[in-house]
């Protein structure tokens, strides 16, 4: 799979049109020596067949090196480490916000007749549809400039995490939100749901007992996408929030075209999706309350 | 998964079954006021982006110094920016160029995920395996991370990002259409056509395709506000279209600078975003549930 995509990009990246040595060097247009472009071509390997550069990134990748930045005159590896642990922190805390947001609005609005369900529905399409830059915006002009009780830029204090960590949650809860829904309406409606209330559960326990598993499960094999589509948002909350990461350091990347570093971020996030995708359904298999023969067809 | 795999899911499985969605089973079904209201804010948003003179007299580019930085008043609704423009006019003017920007990628998208989608479900076991792990290496940059190397690779500008967010939604519609393809080719009808002796490709064309593809229009509809959100994404970005033009991301992104002294620069492009993309879904379930129930 990692393969596959260090495979994708590298064949991707060699469609750029204009020389990598030139880009190193100060890009299109900066006036270069033939001397230095050599020099640049034979350090960076660029001057090997194409199939030599291929295997030689492949093996590079598989001894954990990135490669060099093109822009920042570093490794990418060290780059990506010290990047990385910012934005994981505001992934997996809004994932966990998202989840108690959507938990609260479905089982708050399900069983409570159609206005209820309504309303929730409607919050949760509202919620999905949210662009986290324009959330972020109007978050900072409400809480910073209005009110002035939240920094509009991410601080290194837990009071400069909470907006950028809202701004991600919100638009996700919606969507876990919706699917919770569905399965809390569908699992509301199956037999076991009738024989725990035939042995006197009280409506409060069917759900909390009995429904809300089930109903967690789609939830939870949606967290691998969710992380993704987090990892995704963050590009935009730390470029709005000024806060480093590796979302800000692969738009910075992708703006001056530093390959090795929009790479490395790449694949890393990659690895991270797949990790996860194999966590979700590990973890799914756990909560899942039906016998095991059945299986839950996790996604990919 | 994709956002739009979960829209789409949400929508088949609340239909007729959740007493929220489906107001019974009385043949044909009530308009509801919020079907009302979506079909009345996307005839505005046409109106806008097909005539915006007729919503929005005044010139989208004339410069007025002296009134620069007005908070929304009577004369400017939704207030001005720097060079004293007036932001509805403005907003009226950039749904021709969101809109249009959002439809092209949502055709690429929906045009790319066909062909691979039927593909793969059509041509046999080895060629579905092998599409099959394309579209999972394609998963495995999530979100606008697709897009983002799409820019790397071709550069930024309105038409690479419009490309670029076609692309990244693709493989969500392939997944979508090539299950349904599946579902449909293993459904009574299709069987009763092979014991009648039809050819396999008389009854792709005729009983599988048109089956398979009715849906589409559903997951365009839905899909029209994401690709929205994400094209004004890398606008906002810088990656899309630049800030003298009207579109909406890039107004909101001209607006960043003056945040803390004009709310209302990125308050209301980014507010248009959102009710399109409130529109597209509402409107997009509710043909799902008809289509349905019809």
């Amino acid at each position: 799979m990692l393969w596959a995509v260090a495979t994708v990009t590298f064949f991707a990246v060699r469609l750029i049109p204009g020389d990598p040595a030139e880009a190193i060097l100060g890009g299109p247009g900066s006036q270069t020596s033939p001397e230095a472009l050599a020099a640049v071509r034979a350090e960076y390997g660029l001057d090997q067949p194409l199939l030599v550069q291929y295997l030689q990134q492949l093996g590079r990748l598989a001894t954990g090196d990135l490669g060099r930045s093109y822009a920042l005159n570093m490794d990418v590896g060290p780059l990506v480490l010290s990047q990385i642990g910012g934005t994981l922190v505001l992934a997996v805390l809004s994932l966990a916000v998202a989840w108690l947001i959507a938990l609260v609005l479905a089982t708050w609005s399900t069983g409570r007749g159609r206005l209820a369900a309504r309303i929730g529905t409607g919050l949760e399409i509202v919620a999905a549809a949210l662009p986290h830059f324009w959330l972020a915006t109007t978050l900072i002009v409400v809480f910073s400039v209005w009110w002035g009780v939240l920094p509009p830029i991410s601080t290194a204090d837990a009071r400069g995490l909470v907006l950028p960590v809202v701004t991600l949650a919100i638009p996700l809860a919606g969507f876990l939100g919706q699917v919770m829904r569905e399965s809390l309406n569908t699992a509301l409606e199956s037999p076991f749901v009738l024989s725990a209330r035939a042995r006197g559960e009280s409506d409060r326990g069917v759900l909390w007992r009995h429904a809300l598993r089930h109903a967690a499960l789609p939830a939870i094999s949606l967290s691998g996408w969710a992380f993704g589509s987090l990892i995704s948002g963050a590009v935009v909350v730390e470029t709005i929030f000024a806060r480093p990461g590796l979302g800000r350091t692969l738009l910075n990347a992708v703006t001056v075209r530093d390959v090795p570093v929009v790479v490395g971020v790449v694949m890393v996030v990659a690895l991270a999706y797949i990790l996860m995708t194999i966590v979700t359904d590990l973890a799914s298999g756990l909560a899942d309350p039906r016998p095991t023969e059945i299986g839950n067809g996790g996604l990919s | 998964m994709s956002e739009l795999e979960i829209q789409a899911s949400a929508t088949g499985r609340s239909a007729g079954r959740s007493p929220a969605s489906a107001p019974g089973g009385f043949g044909s079904m009530r308009v509801s006021v919020v079907e009302l209201a979506a079909v009345l804010v996307a005839m505005l948003l046409l109106t806008a982006a097909i005539a915006p003179r007729l919503l929005a007299p005044g010139d989208p580019l004339a410069i007025d110094p002296l009134a620069a930085f007005g908070a929304p008043s009577w004369d400017h609704w939704f207030g001005t920016d720097e060079s004293g423009r007036d932001i509805y006019t403005r907003v009226v003017d950039g749904a021709r160029d969101s809109l249009l920007i959002g439809l092209t990628a949502t055709v690429i998208g929906l045009g790319l995920g066909a062909v691979l989608g039927t593909i793969a479900g059509t041509l046999g076991a080895a060629v579905d395996f092998t599409v099959n792990r394309f579209l999972e290496v394609l998963f495995a940059f999530p979100g606008l991370l697709l897009a983002l190397l799409f820019i790397l690779v071709f550069g930024p500008g309105p038409g690479s990002a419009i490309v670029a967010v076609g692309l990244s939604t693709a493989p969500g519609y392939a997944r979508i259409i090539r299950a349904q393809l599946l579902r449909v080719r293993s459904s009574a009808f299709v069987e009763a056509a092979t014991v009648q002796g039809l050819g396999r490709g008389r009854i792709l064309a005729r009983h599988i395709l048109p089956n398979t593809l009715a849906p589409l229009f559903v997951l365009g509809t839905l899909g029209i506000g994401q690709a929205i959100v994400w094209a004004a994404a890398l606008s906002y970005l810088g990656l899309g279209a630049q800030p003298p033009a009207a579109e909406w991301g890039a107004m909101l992104s001209a607006g960043r600078t003056y945040i803390t002294s004009a709310w209302w620069m990125s308050f209301f492009p980014g507010l248009f975003i959102v009710i399109t993309a409130v529109c597209a879904t509402t409107l997009g379930r509710s043909i799902e549930r008809r289509m349905r129930h019809a």
